[in-house]
């Protein structure tokens, strides 16, 4: 690992995939860092392992990282798997880990691709053993082929607990039922998106057949779920749930659910790139422009970390960005930046179409984004619990960080991850005032945790 | 809006402030740019230290050891406040020579706080230090508090006697009307007979508009902070010769500081963290504790302060205007003598002066 490179491009999702090959075909110098051992990210986790079979089973999308991977092993970037990112600051430095060693490197242009993370909801219940967010069911599927063996109930929201679904029915999995909570309501506030979405039909029509398969198995489906909870002494036993107006149980020991994705912003958070709150897709972005440009000079972003647009869209915008990054760089002239960006983006805006039909239709309830039920955990870490955390508000603790400084909330080993957003929308809830481009924690890094030792090795590697 | 007194800052300084002149029933407003705590107050490691402080600050420091071992009887709230003692740690006969002689410079001035111990009593009361350090000083009544619940209690005990505090108030102007000042704010003009400034990092600008210049320098300092560890140490550790400041909180993670400064864009308010700093630091921590090599940093932060270029900070009358006080440039070590800075700033205030020796501080030092 070199300490400077032209282009250090972060994550190896789609976005960072294509990154790598358009950079490299013009020949700079550009690093790719990854925290998997392989490249795929997320959304083409292990593509180059998975067995054909399972590899049919998880769809022609997936099956297109293929050709994505192919290229990118073609390529002469320097690619580090394994290699953990726990910095990035405006000078455009980065702290890595790479084989037990810390290192800090630069770069003239930073292109983070850091893709999305699922969007943690909080409810009575979530945290008990048993209860699991669908995102990691499909990586153990993924990366390894696990199934759940006893049956699953599905839970929550979105485009992937569909999909998953449709997966487990392929393999044989028991799913004892499928609940969504989207209300009737986004029905009418989809409607209008819709003619835009047939732009983008072949989404549809996936969408539906998915449906139809479930229903022809005979998959019990319920829409418009409310008060969903998972019960349990100790583990989960049992799950309850209202639907038209009745209360409903099942006894599972697995409870898989999914409220959306949204963009993993720690890297650009840390950074102090500025970030905007999207109301459409309910979740916080780095503020960027059509190039990728976040608010740093030469720091970009593509991909579902600059705002969820799903796989192939991310995969243009990886290629837009990078285009940026060399033009910034001196390597093509402005001309030939717009000139080779016509067909990428062209692509980009025929992918979206879906996206503010998919974002109406999917959107999350707000009585669940900011729970009002007062005993449910919403920093799991620290066990801080949304009746604390209203506590805090009513006693004039009036912002996130305050509320933080004072419950511990998001002080714990995941450094907020799982309740930033809840956090925000509850004191944004508490204290009668609308959500904003601030109501999140500030950043805190590391971005991933190190040791005392890993963080010594820094100077030892400095003074070397 | 009008006022007895305007205190300008809701950190520690100007809250402790607010309580003592709430106590003596005066009418007074505290505005804060941004939120109580929002910057050292909120962000500082919690150390409640009397040893090893500027000779000028003793009487100030045991003064407020005093009323921190009583702290609920001021603010209705033990502050989470805990007195495992601090410890400055040698680790050669010269750190130890030096210790002695603090020691023996304290004694004279007729304290009794900061004592010697050798190897045999270091290592009873931490076990799990490196072998190689052989003595150390202590003082055994300090100890270290949570910052920010500090300060929630202190502003809720003002509250209640009658203090207001102001959010989002940042500070456009300040001019004086006759004998009161005019404070104009982004929340409208206050009017008032007396200003107070107590606004740290930013008391520098403000102490200027007030045509009384002071040699401030705002600087952020990082601290790094563990995940959760098994009880294994009780002080709070320092060194003589090496930047170290350690302290094992009530669950369980570490502090990790030491006088260690980050990179700081002021006017945007913006820190980065100096990572080589912090790496050198968990180098030290782990000569000491070579035990943790595998503990987690989960994360790091920085505070913005105000330090002034002899590290002591001004608590005084103005020497320009009448009715206008300082209290600032604690220089990063102002949680200790906040109880007591509220004391000498009412006592100021109303008495026209303190019981306890603060001539060191006065703003005039600056003026030559």
């Amino acid at each position: 690992m070199r300490d400077h490179y032209q282009l250090i491009i972060i994550g190896a999702g789609p976005a960072g995939l294509a990154a790598a090959v358009t950079a490299t075909n013009h020949g700079i110098s550009c690093a790719l860092l990854d925290e998997q051992a392989s490249p795929g990210g997320q959304i083409y986790r292990a593509i180059e392992s998975a067995p054909a079979t399972r590899a049919q089973v998880l769809g022609s999308e997936y099956q297109q990282g293929k050709t994505l991977a192919e290229e990118f092993r073609a390529c002469s970037v320097e690619y580090f798997p394994e290699c953990k990112v726990w910095s990035l600051n405006s000078e455009r430095e980065v702290g890595v880990l790479y084989k037990d060693q810390s290192k800090i490197i630069s770069a003239d242009q930073v292109l983070v691709a850091s893709g999305a993370i699922e969007r943690p909801v909080p409810f009575p219940g979530w945290t008990l053993p048993g209860v699991m967010q669908a995102g990691a069911g499909q990586i153990l599927f993924k990366s390894a082929g696990v199934i759940p063996s006893d049956g699953v109930v599905l839970a929550g929201s979105g485009p992937l607990l569909l999909l998953l679904a449709w997966q487990y029915m392929q393999v044989g999995v028991e799913i004892k039922a499928m609940l969504d909570v989207t209300p009737h309501s986004n029905f009418l506030s989809a409607l209008t998106k819709f003619p835009r979405a047939l732009l983008a039909h072949h989404y549809l029509t996936k969408g539906l057949i998915y449906q139809r398969d479930l229903k022809r198995a005979g998959i019990v489906s319920k829409m418009a779920v409310s008060n969903l909870k998972a019960e349990g002494n100790g583990e989960l036993q049992s799950i309850s749930y209202r639907h038209l107006g009745r209360e409903h149980s099942i006894e599972t020991g697995l409870l898989m659910t999914h409220f959306g994705v949204i963009p993993d912003i720690w890297l650009t958070q840390a950074a102090g790139c500025q970030h905007r709150r999207d109301s459409s897709q309910q979740c916080w972005r780095p503020q960027h422009n059509e190039w990728g440009n976040t608010s740093i000079d030469g720091i970009l972003i593509a991909g579902d970390g600059a705002g969820i647009n799903g796989v192939r869209s991310a995969e243009y915008a990886g290629r837009l960005a990078v285009l940026q990054a060399l033009f910034s760089l001196g390597v093509i002239s402005q001309a030939e930046r717009n000139q080779q960006s016509i067909n990428p983006r062209k692509q980009m805006r025929k992918e979206r179409h879906i996206r503010p039909f998919l974002e109406a239709y999917f959107a999350i309830p707000q009585n669940m984004l900011a729970t009002t039920d007062k005993s449910t955990i919403i920093c799991r870490c620290e066990e801080i619990t949304a009746g604390e955390i209203r506590a805090a508000v009513d006693n004039a603790h009036g912002d996130s960080n305050q509320v933080k400084y004072l419950s511990r909330c998001g002080m714990g080993p995941c450094q907020g991850r799982q309740c930033a957003n809840a956090v925000a929308h509850i004191v944004a809830d508490a204290g009668g005032e609308a959500i904003s481009d601030s109501s999140l924690f500030r950043g805190r890094p590391p971005v991933a945790p190190l040791t005392l030792a890993q963080l010594a090795s820094l100077s030892a590697e400095n003074a070397s | 809006m009008n006022t007895d007194i305007l205190i300008i800052g809701a950190g520690l300084i100007g809250t402790s402030t607010a309580l003592q002149l709430a106590m003596r029933g005066c009418r007074c407003i505290v505005i804060d740019k941004a939120s109580p705590g929002r910057h050292a107050s909120g962000s500082n490691a919690g150390g409640l230290r009397q040893l090893n402080r500027d000779l000028a600050e003793i009487p100030l420091s045991v003064a407020a050891a005093k009323m921190w071992h009583n702290i609920e009887n001021l603010v209705d709230s033990d502050c989470d406040a805990r007195f495992p003692g601090q410890i400055r740690v040698a680790e050669n006969q010269s750190d130890m020579h030096k210790l002695e002689q603090r020691a023996a410079m304290v004694r004279s001035m007729g304290y009794q706080h900061e004592e010697m111990i050798g190897r045999k009593e270091l290592f009873q009361i931490v076990p799990a230090l490196a072998p190689h350090c052989i003595g150390a000083l202590i003082c055994r009544e300090d100890g270290y508090a949570r910052p920010y619940h500090a300060l929630t209690a202190f502003r809720q005990k003002a509250e209640s006697l009658g203090a207001s505090f102001h959010s989002d108030c940042e500070v456009y102007n300040i001019t004086q009307e006759g004998d009161g000042w005019s404070v104009r704010t982004s929340q409208g003009t206050y009017n008032s007979s007396i200003v107070v400034n107590c606004a740290g990092a930013w008391a520098g600008e403000l102490a200027a508009q007030m045509q009384e210049p002071v040699p401030l320098t705002p600087k952020a300092l990082m601290l790094m902070v563990t995940e959760r560890l098994p009880h294994f140490v009780d002080p709070v550790m320092g060194a003589e010769s090496r930047k170290l400041s350690f302290k094992q909180m009530q669950n369980g993670t570490l502090i990790i500081g030491g006088a260690l400064v980050a990179k700081l864009d002021f006017e945007q308010e913006r820190t980065d963290i100096d990572w080589q700093q912090l790496a050198a630091s968990a180098k030290t921590v782990l000569d000491f504790f070579p035990q943790l090599q595998d503990v987690r940093i989960v994360r790091a932060w920085a505070g913005i302060e105000g330090f002034m270029p002899d590290n002591i900070p001004v608590i005084s009358a103005s020497h320009k205007a009448n009715n206008a006080y300082h209290a600032f440039g604690f220089s990063a070590h102002g949680l200790q003598l906040s109880p007591v800075i509220g004391l000498i700033m009412a006592q100021l205030i109303l008495d026209g002066l303190s019981e306890l020796p603060i001539e060191p501080f006065s703003i005039s030092r600056f003026n030559h």
